[in-house]
């Protein structure tokens, strides 16, 4: 049912939108028989959406960051302060690291914190809160307490021209932090559900938004409150001879990849991780062991990016079934860069040589 | 006054000389002229300076003549950018100009200035040239940074100027690292370090504070109070926005940054204090025209009749209009040649920069390490590209 309109990626806009195959393994807890009632609606407003439902759904929840009041630089909160009040959504100051800690308080006392990062490339400030007192809370007070109910949302990644300072991709940062969530999603309809669940995960959630899909991504989104499973990767594409795990963004792109492959007789897997940690290791493992092969692509630097993690566990896993060594298509172990974007960026065609080298191993 | 001489060589040329030559005024132009500021200083924990400021007719035509050219540039600037000639952020200075030639008449080259991304006039006032900063803001290869930084990047290290910093309030403390070395040395300079009333609330501003006061340094804070922090206006994001009390045990003074004397006077006064006693905070009440970024259309968050009267009522380039013809050193129609001569100059600038070619592909990978990373590329898309440490 909902699952027809669960692929409509977009990102540049010559790039048709992909409505093809029906999607699998898409569990969404939409349970009712009768059609849910979608919009097509952008990923900013689905962002939006979820975040309305979850100042609606629960009293306790709160949305706050650098001029969030006003619905924030990329209108994701737009309309907030003015449903739900000043007291429940509401700016902060320029000082994130005191936003994450606040919010970690906030959480401490049973609330849920929804703290926003205007840009990923500001979190460092705050990191500190995040790995030291966030991620090791629960764990060092032997329970007693934790900051369950924190998310932290913030944009990532490139959009075309942001430059040094606002189209970093640091998620690997945090997947090497135990105690705390990574999620990214792919796509209008991933954000909300992703969002939601993220909100109301029981843990800290790092929550990653494209926000070069923010405007650019647009899909049917149902209007109702749903969730979409946590640590649950889904193959978005099914395929035979490689399998290519990305998330975020970097779909899109790897999409392309897989679709020009296709047309040179190379049938390709593509996985959507959604979850960086815990991820789903059982999905990745079974697609490796049907295809042989696998190709990794992210934004972030290649040395020490996730991709790295992913491709250690698959070897383990599943080293006599691999028929080419692990492919990381990623950005440059360089800064990144302001003019030279389009030299450090993942594209389409760096993936799509990756693809047929491993295939032709 | 050498140093006034030296500045007037550096940012521009003959002009004012011209100008007063014209007018028989030449050997009476570094004659002193005593002008009162427009508004007393206000003191935290120190005895303000007079309010009586020395300048001289030069220095009123430099300060107008700098300040007309960056007002110029950054509405050029605004031009390139919707023109997508200027990718990447960038954040505009038009209306607090005045702190900026303020500043560089009361200091010098070894003196060291750190800002954050709202760079581009400070980076003039370094000396650096109209060339250098729009072919950086294009990303081309003969900016200040190799076309490498773009607009939040700007530096000029012979002229003291540590740059354009990235994120909110990160440059304060290498300010004070800055001013460690200097005091160190033993060279009589002192580090301005700027940050803007947004960046005021930054926690590591005040970690920065304590080790400048705890060892002396000869740190000037200079908080660009604009009055809104990106979107949200001062009151709303501090309950203190007395931002030269903020230093409790530091003292401070609340400067008009709209009158370009005022702002000498206090930076004078905060050099002297510095090198005598260690760290300063000097507030400048400032105003920007622009919104934050070239995101922001700067008028959501506050009216455009504030806007419009800050610009009648404070506007610093008129200010020193009024006070140049109030003294009868040049006239309108010789002051109005000026901003067309730096129209000129800056669209001259602006057609040679876009000359300028990009940056080789191969300095994507230079500068990482000291010897770079030891790699090429070979293109956009099509080769694999190996990074290989050296």
């Amino acid at each position: 049912m909902a699952c027809t309109t669960g692929r409509g990626i977009t990102r540049i806009g010559n790039f048709s939108r992909i409505w093809s195959s029906p999607c699998r393994g898409l569990q969404t807890a939409v349970h009712d028989q009768s059609p849910p009632q979608t919009k097509s609606v952008n990923l900013f407003s689905a962002v939006n959406q979820a975040l309305h439902i979850a100042l609606d759904t629960d009293p306790r929840a709160y949305v706050f960051g650098e001029d969030v009041g006003f619905g924030g630089v990329f209108r994701c909160t737009t309309g907030l302060a003015d449903q739900f009040g000043k007291r429940r959504v509401f700016n902060t100051p320029l000082c994130e690291q005191g936003i994450v800690g606040f919010a970690i308080g906030l959480a401490a006392m049973g609330n849920r914190a929804i703290a926003e990062i205007q840009f990923a490339d500001y979190i460092f400030p705050a990191f500190d809160q995040i790995v030291n007192e966030a991620a090791k809370f629960r764990y060092r007070s032997g329970n007693q307490f934790n900051c369950g109910g924190l998310t932290i949302r913030t944009p990532y990644g490139a959009v075309g021209h942001g430059g040094h300072y606002h189209s970093q991709s640091p998620e690997a940062f945090f997947c090497h932090v135990p105690g705390i969530k990574v999620v990214i999603p792919r796509s209008p309809r991933q954000a909300k559900g992703l969002l939601l669940s993220s909100i109301r995960d029981p843990n800290p959630v790092v929550f990653l938004e494209p926000k070069w899909l923010y405007r650019l991504a647009v899909e049917e989104v149902p209007e109702q409150d749903y969730m979409l499973p946590l640590s649950e990767a889904e193959v978005i594409r099914e395929g035979s001879d490689i399998t290519l795990v990305g998330w975020g963004a970097q779909l899109s792109v790897m999409e392309q990849a897989c679709m020009d492959a296709e047309k040179e007789g190379i049938s390709c897997e593509l996985v959507d991780l959604k979850t960086l940690i815990p991820w789903d290791k059982e999905t990745v493992e079974a697609s490796v062991n049907k295809t042989g092969r696998l190709l990794v692509s992210h934004e972030a630097p290649v040395t020490g990016g996730f991709g790295a993690e992913i491709s250690a566990s698959v070897v383990e896993r599943c080293f006599t079934r691999l028929e080419a060594p692990v492919a990381r298509v990623c950005g440059l172990d360089t800064p990144f860069p302001l003019v030279f974007e389009p030299f450090y960026m993942p594209t389409k065609n760096k993936i799509l040589d990756a693809i047929k080298s491993t295939v032709k191993y | 006054m050498a140093q006034l001489t030296r500045r007037a060589a550096a940012l521009n040329k003959s002009l004012p000389a011209a100008i007063l030559a014209a007018r028989g005024l030449a050997t009476a132009s570094t004659s002193p002229i005593t002008v009162e500021t427009s508004l007393p200083f206000t003191a935290h924990k120190i005895d303000p300076p007079s309010r009586s400021v020395e300048t001289s007719s030069q220095e009123l035509l430099t300060f107008f003549r700098d300040m007309a050219l960056m007002r110029r540039m950054e509405i050029a600037a605004d031009s390139l950018y919707k023109a997508k000639l200027i990718r990447g952020f960038c954040h505009l200075y038009d209306g607090q100009e005045a702190v900026c030639v303020g500043m560089e008449a009361a200091i010098n080259r070894k003196d060291c200035i750190i800002t954050a991304y709202r760079d581009h006039c400070i980076f003039l006032g370094r000396g650096g040239t109209l060339l250098e900063a729009f072919a950086e803001l294009m990303g081309r290869k003969d900016g200040c940074s190799k076309g490498k930084g773009g607009s939040m990047h700007f530096y000029k290290k012979e002229g003291g100027f540590y740059g354009g910093h990235g994120i909110v309030g990160a440059q304060v403390p290498l300010g004070c690292g800055l001013a460690f070395a200097q005091k160190y040395s033993k060279d009589e300079s002192v580090t301005f370090a700027m940050y803007g009333d947004g960046a005021a609330n930054q926690g590591q501003l005040f970690e920065a504070l304590n080790m400048a006061a705890l060892w002396d340094l000869p740190a000037i804070l200079v908080c660009e109070n604009n009055h809104y922090g990106m979107g949200t206006a001062e009151w709303r994001a501090a309950k203190s926005p007395a931002y030269y009390k903020r230093g409790d045990y530091v003292p401070g003074l609340k400067v008009d940054g709209m009158d370009a004397l005022a702002v000498k006077q206090a930076c004078k006064f905060a050099k002297e204090h510095a090198l005598k006693n260690g760290p300063i905070i000097l507030e400048m009440d400032t105003y920007r025209y622009h919104g934050h970024s070239m995101s922001d259309p700067g008028s959501t968050y506050r009216t455009r009749d504030e806007i419009s009267g800050v610009r009648q009522e404070r506007d610093p380039i008129e200010r020193i209009r009024k006070l140049v013809l109030a003294h009868d050193i040049a006239t309108e129609k010789e002051l109005k040649d000026t901003e067309k001569e730096v129209r000129k100059e800056v669209d001259e600038a602006i057609a040679q920069a876009k000359e300028s070619p990009m940056p080789d592909p191969s300095e994507l990978f230079t500068n990482v390490y000291v010897k770079g990373l030891g790699t090429e590329s070979f293109g956009a898309d099509r080769k694999e590209v190996r990074t290989v440490l050296p």
